[in-house]
């Protein structure tokens, strides 16, 4: 298969798991705040169901969402033509790797319909109740099926790591130097890189964990374990920390995973319609390289509760805030390449895309800046089970990471379908987007303030002050339900403009944004082998002061290009 | 790696613009003496063409090579963090304890001796990975690929061909003593099985016996390839490639057999 069907493949294979997870967060807000509503046609929700929920919520979008889509749905679209190659390094791997996937997909999805449904340890699946069959009704086949389906993703992933990273490094045309990649480029080179060794841990740790689940190893239980009050003993001195160690040095770095290709594109997205250079472009190169390089070494923040050694927690609060250095340069960046640029007098373009970026940048300041303060062990201490953390990763992670994926819908829409998305239904998109995403995950720290705790499956018929103090938080809760409704049916303009889009017979104008990358010349998404072969020229983002003219990469020095 | 029909590689940055103009031997590292290079690339030969010249994907065979072995050296950093991570288990299990009811510290960790056959079979190992390099080196002969290329037969292939079988052999000889090994490791006492350190001589040699099959239908790949692919290219690539993950899953296992052998 052409890499341009596997990106649209894998895009087709997110919307689904999308469309599957948002429903499924829906129907736990809606137990959540009101838990003796009876979904139509079955008995009440059942707390193992909840947290079979959380479980398949947390890996559709973690996995299946965040991951491919901007990774390799976007990777495989657009970033050969982004270094001016026609094809990439290793297209039968590159195949391989989206069918394992898709046949990891499918065991997920079949996980809820086998004996005892799903697993119920959450994305994280911590032992040793996730090493235990007998912990809940979820912790049997359904947990089996669970690691069956990520140890294929993980492997899925390092087979389409090793094609991309490949890509880039051999399939560069002519003057496309490493200083004149588009920080997309940089963004899913770091991304890929991370995810070499990141997945290829996860596997191993998942590998042992099977073991224990089936061949009598202990490498995860300790030695006395009381499970629904059962005693068990084991041989051996297993470590359930050891677990979170071996996940988390793959969970964190999924995240930036999972963000990085985001972060490029708003750089790349913001200076196009700002008519600006992106502000300091080598130290952003460096920058977004610092970030998947610190981001390896800051695990140890998701561990502060879990009996982590307090030292080790010291040194892993520090290199958690000194992460904060390259994401606020990042930061500074985008504002600096904006500020003055004259959107507010109307110079530069507020499309849709540049919207979506703005809004990006705007959910990544205020999911980011709760970061340093879960990064404090004293602090995270309270906040750690509570409904503030919740909020800062769908912020940050989730509604950013989302906001990039659209960013990337509307702004190379014109390029990978050839037709133009209507702009008014997207500003109305946009707009009801992010109000209903702040509406919903803004409440969330005050509730998480309160010490409303996360993974539980009801909050009412709780006695002594406890119970108190979750019912003060219910009105709140009953916003956040809501708002999370509204912005599911906020989407709605968006599908509506696709397909209107895609039945609309008036084909778009070649580089309608006038951009400067090379995925918008001629003949660049062409797979016809006997076209030209693209050169570069110049670095990206060359504008004149007027913003007017402008120079693309593939066109040599001496011939300017008028736009419009 | 010798033999490669390719001119020396130039900074494709300082190419200058040749278009309208005769061409003088300047291919961006300056003027060179009007030598006739008759390549024998798949172009009309006329003896101007420089594969430099041509865009990035179709310079000739020292491309190919390098991109399929930086394919292979991203596999591979995959596959040692694989490897990393299932050392780290063992290290820290190995130093995992408890306090039993009467405050008593318990290690219970108690180490696996090594049966004396796995001595054997990984100097079998190192012995396939010597074939396989001779069978690597034999593929970039100069004179025997010229040879081919004038139109003598393929005695290039079929000097690889023997080393690579020769490694073969060797390699399912490796597994044959794995399997060995298992065997005496099963037929122990139920007291020894059941510690913690024999299951990573399992986890450890099972794993890696999973990616030496990997290698070994990778080399049964390479052997068919010399038979059949009729491009030197392919048949060096396929070779190349294939040497070096064997290479690389000789060097895994002796690391982990020095772990096993003297770090219980």
């Amino acid at each position: 298969m052409k890499h341009r069907t596997l990106g649209f493949a894998y895009l087709a294979l997110s919307t689904l798991a999308l469309l599957a997870g948002v429903t499924i967060s829906l129907l736990m807000r809606l137990h959540l705040t009101w838990p003796d509503w009876v979904p139509m046609g079955r008995g009440p929700i059942l707390p193992e169901e909840y947290l079979g929920a959380v479980t398949l919520h947390g890996t559709l979008m973690l996995f299946f969402v965040l991951t491919v889509a901007p990774l390799w749905g976007f990777g495989n679209l657009i970033l050969p033509a982004q270094i001016g190659s026609r094809r990439m390094a290793f297209p039968t791997l590159n195949a391989a790797a989206f069918w394992i996937l898709a046949a990891s997909l499918t065991i997920l999805c079949a996980s809820p319909f086998v004996a005892g449904g799903t697993a119920i340890s959450g994305w994280t699946a911590y032992p040793p109740l996730s090493a235990v069959a007998a912990a809940g009704p979820g912790q049997a086949l359904g947990m089996d099926l669970w690691l069956a389906s990520i140890g294929l993703f993980s492997l899925a992933t390092c087979m389409a790591a090793v094609n991309m990273l490949t890509t880039i490094v051999c399939l560069r045309c002519d003057g496309m130097d490493w200083h004149r990649l588009p920080l997309t480029v940089w963004g899913w080179f770091t991304a890929a890189l991370l995810s070499l060794p990141s997945f290829a841990v996860l596997l191993a740790a998942l590998l042992l964990l099977f073991c224990d689940r089936h061949l009598g190893t202990n490498f995860f239980l300790p030695a006395t374990l009381v499970v629904n009050g059962i005693v068990m003993h084991s041989p051996a001195d297993g470590s359930p920390l050891l677990w979170l160690h071996l996940f988390w040095f793959f969970g964190h770095p999924e995240v930036y995973i999972a963000i990085l290709p985001g972060m490029g594109l708003v750089s790349m997205v913001l200076a196009n319609f700002a008519r600006r250079r992106v502000f300091a472009y080598r130290v952003m190169i460096a920058v977004t390289v610092l970030i998947g390089g610190i981001g390896i070494l800051v695990w140890g923040h998701h561990m502060f509760v879990a009996g982590l050694s307090p030292f080790a927690g010291s040194a892993f609060a520090i290199s958690s805030m000194s992460i904060a250095v390259p994401a606020s340069a990042e930061v500074l960046s985008w504002i600096a390449t904006v500020w003055g640029s004259g959107i507010t007098v109307g110079k530069a373009r507020l499309t849709t895309s540049m919207l979506f970026a703005l809004g990006f940048v705007s959910l990544f300041i205020t999911g980011g800046l709760t970061g340093p303060i879960l990064a404090q062990p004293i602090l995270d201490q309270y906040l750690h089970n509570t409904f503030f953390v919740v909020a800062h990763f769908h912020l940050i992670m989730a509604m950013a990471g989302v906001f990039g994926l659209y960013l990337a819908t509307y702004y190379w829409f014109p390029l990978i379908a050839n037709r133009n998305l209507n702009e008014r239904l997207g500003k109305i998109h946009f707009w009801l987007t992010i109000f209903f995403a702040y509406s919903t995950f803004l409440p969330m720290h005050i509730t998480g303030l309160a010490g409303e705790p996360r993974h539980y499956a009801q909050f009412t018929g709780i006695a002594g002050p406890a119970g108190k103090l979750l019912a003060a938080t219910m009105p709140l809760q009953r916003h956040i339900t809501l708002s999370a409704i509204f912005l599911a049916l906020a989407q709605i303009p968006f599908f509506l403009n696709l397909w209107l889009a895609l039945r609309s017979s008036n084909t778009s104008v070649p580089n309608p944004w006038d951009a400067t990358t090379m995925e918008w010349a001629p003949n660049a998404m062409s797979e016809d082998p006997t076209a030209p072969e693209p050169t570069t020229h110049t670095g990206p983002c060359e504008y004149a002061l007027n913003g007017k003219t402008f120079h693309p990469q593939w066109q040599s020095v001496t011939q300017p290009n008028q736009a419009e | 790696m010798p033999t490669i029909f390719t001119p020396p590689q130039v900074d494709p940055r300082r190419k200058p613009d040749r278009s309208g103009e005769p061409g003088d031997g300047d291919h961006g590292s300056g003027r060179r003496p009007p030598i006739d290079k008759r390549t024998g690339g798949n172009d009309n030969g006329d003896g101007d063409e420089n594969w430099n010249d041509r865009p990035v994907g179709s310079r000739g065979p020292r491309e190919r090579i390098d991109q399929y072995r930086i394919g292979l050296g991203f596999s591979l950093s995959a596959i040692l963090m694989f490897f990393i991570g299932l050392v780290t288990v063992f290290i820290v299990t190995k130093s995992n304890y408890h306090f039993d009811p009467h405050f008593q510290y318990i290690n219970s960790w108690r180490p696996t001796p090594v049966p004396h056959i796995v001595w054997l079979s990984t100097a079998v190992l190192l012995l396939s990975s010597v074939a396989a390099e001779f069978a690597r080196r034999s593929m970039f002969r100069e004179s025997e690929a010229m040879d081919e290329w004038i139109g003598l037969g393929r005695p290039l292939s079929r000097r690889a061909g023997l080393w690579l079988s020769g490694a073969l052999a060797l390699g399912i000889a490796f597994l044959a003593g794995q399997a060995d090994a298992w065997q005496q490791l099963a037929a122990r006492p139920a007291y020894l099985r059941a510690n913690t350190s024999s299951k990573f001589f399992y986890i450890f040699t099972v794993v890696h016996a999973i990616h030496l099959l990997l290698g070994l239908g990778a080399l049964v790949v390479a052997l068919v390839g010399l038979r059949n692919s009729r491009r030197l290219t392919t048949r060096q690539v396929l070779v190349d490639t294939t040497v070096w993950y064997w290479h690389a899953m000789g060097a895994l296992w002796l690391c982990l057999f020095i772990l096993l052998e003297f770090f219980q």
